[in-house]
């Protein structure tokens, strides 16, 4: 069982569908029991940094989350969340990965546009998440910001900026693109967590 | 660097996809899943779906398609058409729209794109406008280009980001239609002043037409329907003809 975590922060339908499509159980919750128990966590979303950690405070889910020991994904804000801080509303986020999340600058000379919006490739993959994914591929990202490439970063991409788009951790995963919005490659990425 | 995008449009009518000169003398295409389905499978890099209904009923029927698109489809896909509320725009997030387009209630009450922007994030808000040049000053229109209003293209386009539209979606009504081409200059001078990324409609009539509105027009993705629908060119045999050119694309 897969436990997607309920915090409020928009849309959760398209991870559902495309849970649905590659056949996986899941179910949408903020019980702390659940999550601890589930074989799997994913933390979606979508929205402002800031206002997302408050609502994560609220229900109580940042320790549940640091301890959680079997594989998590944070997929776009919640990959952000998973850093040490963001510059999205001064944002103090949850320090799991050891970068900081800083807002794009556009260029429209350079063609560099905000948000970063669209299919980009994703290089040095270093991770099974990506097994059976070619150096280069494309993914679907849409963001404002983006966190700073570190140490565990398992994929890059650039916008104006080299960038990470998947960090990992030990248990922690986290990309920055939507690979529930990627097609076919999406939907294998997510097996390929699943597999984990 | 992103790669330029190629966004299908389909238009919808109780459920089925439609497409017609200025919506006159409308011809069935096929069903709205199917054909996304189709253009996803060919490499489309999304979808638009605009609703042309102009009944209750219509709204409604569209609402559920919504739903069956967002369960079949693995690509983003932006819906518009008749969305004047927020309560609109929050019906086609909840049933899985990736993205929502406005344009007439923008126009109207421009408030509208903070609201949304503010509720679900600029990522959920694209900018449509339809614009015309008199007398050398691009106007918007409203209503299919029927309706001249006061406001000028750049400036609204301007508002359009600072209130916070993530996404510009361009149709010159003096080339839509015309399949001579998109107005490349002005969709260059566009890119130039503002920051979020631009979608030009209207006027391809060829892949030359694309290839020039991206690369010299600065556009960051392509809006399609009648080469695509009537099987003109497929989305992929179009973007290996872009890739040909050194345009960046997804294959």
């Amino acid at each position: 069982m897969i436990a997607i975590v309920d915090y409020d922060t928009g849309n959760l339908r398209s991870v559902c569908n495309v849970l649905d499509r590659i056949g996986a159980e899941y179910c949408i919750t903020d019980n702390h029991d659940i999550i601890k128990a589930a074989d799997k966590v994913l933390l979606p979303g979508v929205g402002e940094a800031s206002s997302a950690m408050q609502k994560l405070n609220e229900r109580g889910l940042c320790d549940v989350i640091k301890g959680l020991r079997q594989p998590v994904l944070g997929i776009c804000i919640g990959l952000q969340l998973m850093c040490r801080r963001s510059e999205e509303g001064n944002a103090e986020c949850l320090g799991i990965f050891n970068t900081d999340v800083r807002k794009f600058v556009p260029s429209p000379a350079d063609g560099v546009k905000v948000p970063h919006m669209g299919w980009n490739e994703i290089k040095n993959l270093e991770s099974p998440l990506f097994k059976g994914i070619d150096e280069g591929a494309f993914v679907y990202f849409v963001h404002s910001f983006a966190p700073d490439v570190c140490e565990g970063t398992i994929a890059t991409s650039s916008n104006g900026r080299e960038f990470a788009a998947a960090i990992n951790k030990d248990n922690f995963y986290g990309a920055q693109f939507h690979p529930e919005k990627s097609g076919a490659i999406g939907e294998l990425i997510l097996k390929n967590f699943i597999e984990l | 660097m992103v790669a330029k995008r190629i966004i299908p449009c389909l238009d919808v009518k109780e459920g089925r996809t439609v497409k017609g000169i200025n919506f006159v003398g409308l011809q069935d295409v096929g069903d709205a899943v199917e054909l996304g389905r189709m253009y996803a499978e060919q490499g489309a890099d999304e979808l638009v779906y605009l609703d042309i209904s102009a009944t209750h009923e219509g709204r409604n029927t569209f609402t559920s398609l919504v739903e069956r698109i967002a369960r079949n489809i693995n690509i983003p896909f932006t819906v518009g058409g008749g969305i004047s509320t927020i309560d609109d725009a929050a019906r086609l997030l909840d049933a899985g729209a990736d993205k929502i387009s406005i344009n007439s209630a923008a126009v109207r009450n421009p408030a509208l794109i903070d609201e949304i922007a503010a509720k679900y994030g600029s990522q959920f808000v694209v900018l449509a406008v339809d614009a015309k040049q008199i007398d050398g000053v691009w106007r918007i229109t409203t209503h299919g280009g029927r309706r001249l209003t006061e406001k000028e293209l750049f400036s609204w386009a301007r508002e359009g980001q600072e209130r916070g539209a993530g996404e510009l979606l361009f149709t010159s009504m003096d080339h839509d239609g015309t399949r001579n081409g998109y107005p490349c200059d002005t969709f260059a001078a566009l890119a130039d002043t503002l920051s979020i990324p631009i979608i030009a409609s209207g006027g391809a009539g060829s892949v030359g037409d694309i290839a020039e509105v991206l690369s010299v027009g600065k556009a960051d993705a392509a809006l399609a329907a009648s080469i695509f629908h009537y099987g003109e060119i497929t989305v992929e045999e179009l973007k290996k003809e872009l890739r040909k050119q050194n345009i960046k694309v997804r294959l």
